[in-house]
């Protein structure tokens, strides 16, 4: 019994060692799917040496859910969006740098340097920026797409062909544009005029998803899928003849950081990985992956054609300006959750 | 009446249901097999014959993170694999050849019980666990959880080997002064080796194909080979995933077969015995 | 460990062996691991199930029934409404319990005649068949799922097939359905049924059905009342094994059924990797699940006693 007890210890050891040895620097990365191509990332290796470990998450709140489960202190940096990022300020789950450690940091773009959800930018900087609305496919319906009624009051030809993204901010916020309400109100006659108007149109919803909203366009068994702009626009690229739409009643609007994580166990991997994403060939390089704008001066130069001239990205004139989610607070957060959970039930 | 007799096993139409049987369980696998050889970048056109997913996975973008998922997944099945051969070894010698006790039932049942429990529900409990007790989820997260389901795999083929070999061979070393340590490793492990064998090649399968608990339980940047399969399907079916599973069907296949042909041999020199 | 104490011990307890004595010493590694990361975990999950939920994951250390409440009752927006009965997770455990039912079906249909053709080959193409039935279980359900996805895409081959033929205009739309999760779980399990039967088969005195003929009954009646009676256990055995792991599966209903398929193993997961994070809920979702799995156990282990109680 004693050899297999140091067979067993031995086994074991190795598994620890296997787990955690290798001196060589790391960074631990928790992002979006498909957002980031693989070349940028093995650029990054390349010029630092440090080895990148990747997870991803498709909504800003489960990766909210998942840093809460105790996957604090094992990664270095996240990438969540705007409200997210106060959110996670809020809740002390960042840490702060100063400005000095970023060689890049006067490559921030004018109107990010000082956002509302990061005032200073103490500790986030831009990713990419962009917008969440819904993509038509034109070959199933032909009339008049610029309206939150695709979603919220679908006409016949796309009920039961609709996709909406798993998405709670995204969605709660369109339905609230759809009804002209405001956000984080807790009025309560609000909330039940939302909640009411989510029940209603959740019969012409086929699906919730937000890791296939691309693929569901592009195969065809979504007629209308709400998406972010630079999804619609690879979806367009993928062969789905579908056009994306700038609703008169608002859109989202958002932008994506790359934040110091509290406890981060590689910081100075982490501060290298923000100063590589403030190089604007860098930013422009994910812009031409992910076909989104960059908060970075200079990316510009590098955009290729297809992003000067996307549809997605060039509203057409009269359209309003698109909309940011804002973090509420814990009462109107319980009240929206509420919400959700009624609608996802 | 001899005709008859042999005519009452016969119904009609049950061939057919077996090969029906086989036509459903092999038409999935054989058609993404054929796909997998698709040069066509769109996996719904056929564009002829290649190899270029394979190279993909090999060479391409993805290649280091394959890699590395594949490193994962071999590493935890090995050492999974073997953990719980020992232990269900072990096992199998205490419930079989060991004194009668109390519970013994109930012992039978704990070491089944990772059968018994959804796979979703260890995986729920083994996740609230290991958050509870304040456990760094990563490999050793998923080493831990696949040591526990492995067990019983292990187990069930190395039991049956035992039950079936007689204790004179054993009791026959004591006998000629041989301790009981030597009496395992010297005559009761040789003719257990081939339950051992492929008790161990069973979990070591069972480990390397598990996708729901090492999803709850897999930390930070930690992938095997499924979970990095499942994050790539969730966005829709790639040529190179294909490609890596046909490569993994076929190392399942291998596996599988080994397995058989140990336990037919097994059989064979079992059999000379008694 | 000298050689006259053996036999003397022999004598005095003819089932004395080379293991006596130490038998629990050998069974502990098993217990411990076994206890201390399974049978302890479950415990807690039954403990979380009791806690209150932190806002998206975790939990705070205060019991309450919240969990089990918003099983059962609907309270309304703001809670503050008289409960109602709360169908939507009643109805996805029913839905998960019928899916789950229906899957076996299939696989009894199917895995019946098999397993019967199979166990009256001759003893050498006997084993071939098993091997060829028991491959497909041991490839990855992860890949077998997302073949099957492949293959009832509405751009997939089998459509593609189809419509080349002419047999349909239109690709039918098989995958988001209840159907496509029926048939993933019973491309997943039907291995399981095929087993147990062939197992009760092989055993089966042929004897038996050679009476019945001698007596003038026909075929399907010799099926029905000597030989189904008589493999019962077997037919049972292999029920379970698909039902159980049907019920809580979470590939086939994530992967074919999309969002309107929702079964008892999306239902959890979405507790706990998904948008929902609400872990007490989870834990009781996966409490439930567990009870009811360990019903349908007891009720078969009960019905082997009695088999085997009949038999002798």
């Amino acid at each position: 019994m004693k050899h297999t007890k140091k067979l067993s210890a031995v086994l074991l050891a190795a598994a620890f060692t296997a787990g955690t040895a290798n001196a060589a620097e790391k960074l631990s990365i928790y992002h979006w799917f498909e957002y980031i191509p693989q070349e940028l990332l093995n650029k990054f290796t390349d010029e630092t040496g440090i080895e990148v470990t990747m997870d991803t998450f498709d909504s800003n709140e489960a990766m909210l859910a998942s840093l809460k489960a105790g996957a604090m202190g094992s990664y270095d940096v996240a990438v969540p969006s705007d409200y997210m990022v106060k959110i996670l300020l809020d809740s002390g789950m960042l840490q702060s740098f100063e400005s000095s450690e970023l060689s890049n940091f006067d490559n921030i773009d004018g109107p990010w340097k000082d956002p509302s959800f990061d005032p200073g930018r103490k500790h986030s900087v831009p990713y990419q920026w962009g917008t969440t609305s819904f993509a038509v496919n034109r070959d199933v319906y032909s009339g008049d797409i610029n309206t939150t009624d695709m979603l919220f009051n679908p006409p016949a030809e796309v009920q039961g062909k609709i996709n909406v993204l798993d998405s709670q901010g995204e969605l709660i916020l369109m339905a609230q544009l759809h009804l002209g309400l405001e956000q984080c109100s807790t009025n309560r006659d609000d909330v039940k005029k939302l909640d009411a108007l989510l029940q209603e149109s959740k019969q012409h919803w086929a699906s919730f998803n937000s890791d296939g909203a691309k693929d569901v366009l592009v195969s065809g068994d979504a007629a209308v899928g709400q998406i972010f702009n630079g999804f619609s626009t690879k979806a367009r690229e993928e062969g789905a003849n579908v056009e994306y739409a700038f609703p008169k009643e608002g859109y989202v609007a958002w932008m994506d950081n790359v934040v110091l994580l509290k406890d981060a166990p590689n910081r100075a991997s982490a501060i290298a990985f923000m100063d590589f994403m403030l190089e604007p060939e860098n930013a422009a390089a994910v812009s031409n992956y992910a076909q989104y704008k960059a908060g970075v001066t200079g990316a510009e130069a590098f955009f290729e054609d297809t992003i000067k001239n996307s549809p997605e990205l060039n509203a057409p004139d009269g359209s309003p300006d698109g909309t940011f989610i804002q973090a509420c607070n814990q009462e109107a957060q319980a009240l929206y959750d509420a919400v959700w959970t009624r609608l996802k039930k | 009446m001899a005709k008859n007799t042999t005519d009452v096993r016969r119904y009609p139409g049950f061939f057919s249901f077996t090969i029906l049987c086989l036509f459903l369980l092999y038409t999935p696998l054989i058609i993404v097999t054929i796909y997998s050889f698709n040069d066509s970048k769109s996996i719904t056109t056929w564009g002829g014959f290649s190899f270029r997913w394979y190279q993909d996975i090999f060479y391409g973008l993805e290649a280091a993170k394959f890699k590395t998922a594949a490193w994962n997944s071999i590493s935890i099945a090995l050492m999974a694999g073997i953990t719980a051969t020992v232990i269900a070894t072990s096992a199998a010698i205490g419930m079989i050849r060991g004194e009668p006790f109390k519970g013994k039932s109930l012992s039978f049942g704990l070491i089944n019980l990772p059968l018994m429990v959804p796979e979703i529900v260890s995986a729920v409990a083994t996740l609230i666990f290991f958050s509870a007790i304040g456990f760094t989820r990563g490999y050793m997260s998923i080493l831990l959880a696949h040591i526990v389901f492995c067990i019983p795999f292990a187990y069930l083929p190395i039991a049956a080997r035992l039950e079936g070999i007689e204790k004179s061979y054993e009791e026959a070393a004591i006998d000629l002064y041989a301790t009981r340590w030597k009496a395992f490793t010297k005559v009761l492990m040789p003719l257990m080796a081939p339950g051992i064998l492929s008790g161990f090649l069973l979990a070591f399968i069972i480990s390397l194909d598990d996708f729901i608990i090492t999803n709850f339980v897999k930390g930070a940047g930690v992938e095997t080979l499924p979970t990095a399969i499942f994050g790539s399907v969730k966005q829709g079916i790639k040529p190179n995933i294909m490609a890596l599973s046909t490569l993994m069907l076929l190392v399942s296949i291998f596996f599988v077969s080994l397995s058989y042909l140990i336990n037919k041999l097994g059989e064979r020199t079992g059999d000379k015995q008694s | 460990m000298s050689a006259p104490i053996a036999p003397l011990n022999a004598k005095k307890n003819p089932n004395a062996g080379v293991f006596d004595g130490i038998g629990l010493w050998l069974l502990s590694p098993s217990w411990i691991v076994i206890g201390v990361f399974l049978l302890l975990p479950v415990f807690m999950m039954l403990i979380f199930s009791f806690l209150t939920k932190e806002f998206r994951g975790g939990v705070i250390w205060e019991p309450t029934l919240a969990a089990y409440d918003q099983f059962l009752f609907d309270r309304g927006l703001f809670g503050d409404e008289p409960p109602t009965i709360e169908w939507t997770y009643i109805t996805i455990f029913a839905r998960s319990i019928w899916q789950a039912a229906l899957a076996t079906l299939f696989c009894l249909i199917i895995g019946f005649p098999t397993a019967y053709y199979i166990a009256t080959r001759s003893a050498r193409s006997r084993s071939v068949w098993l091997f060829l039935i028991t491959i497909p279980y041991w490839v990855n359900l992860l890949i077998r799922t997302v073949s099957m996805k492949f293959l009832i895409r509405d751009t997939g081959p089998l459509n593609q097939f189809l419509m080349s033929t002419g047999v349909i205009d239109s690709p039918i739309h098989i995958v988001n359905t209840n159907f496509a999760v029926q048939l993933g779980l019973f491309y997943s399990y039907l291995p399981f049924m095929v087993l147990p039967i062939y197992a009760a088969v092989e055993r089966y005195n042929f004897a038996l059905s050679e009476a019945a003929w001698d007596l003038y009954a026909d075929r399907w009646t010799t099926l029905r009342k000597i030989l189904i009676p008589v493999v019962k256990p077997g037919i049972i055995a292999g029920c379970i094994l698909v039902f159980v792991p049907s019920l809580g599966a979470f590939l086939a209903p994530d992967l074919l059924g999309g969002a309107k398929t929702f079964m008892i193993g999306s239902l959890i997961e979405e507790q706990f990797k998904g948008n929902a994070g609400n872990w007490p809920f989870g834990a009781a979702a996966s409490m439930i699940l567990l009870s009811m799995v360990l019903i349908v156990l007891m009720f078969y282990a009960r019905q082997q006693t009695r088999a085997q109680a009949g038999a002798r």
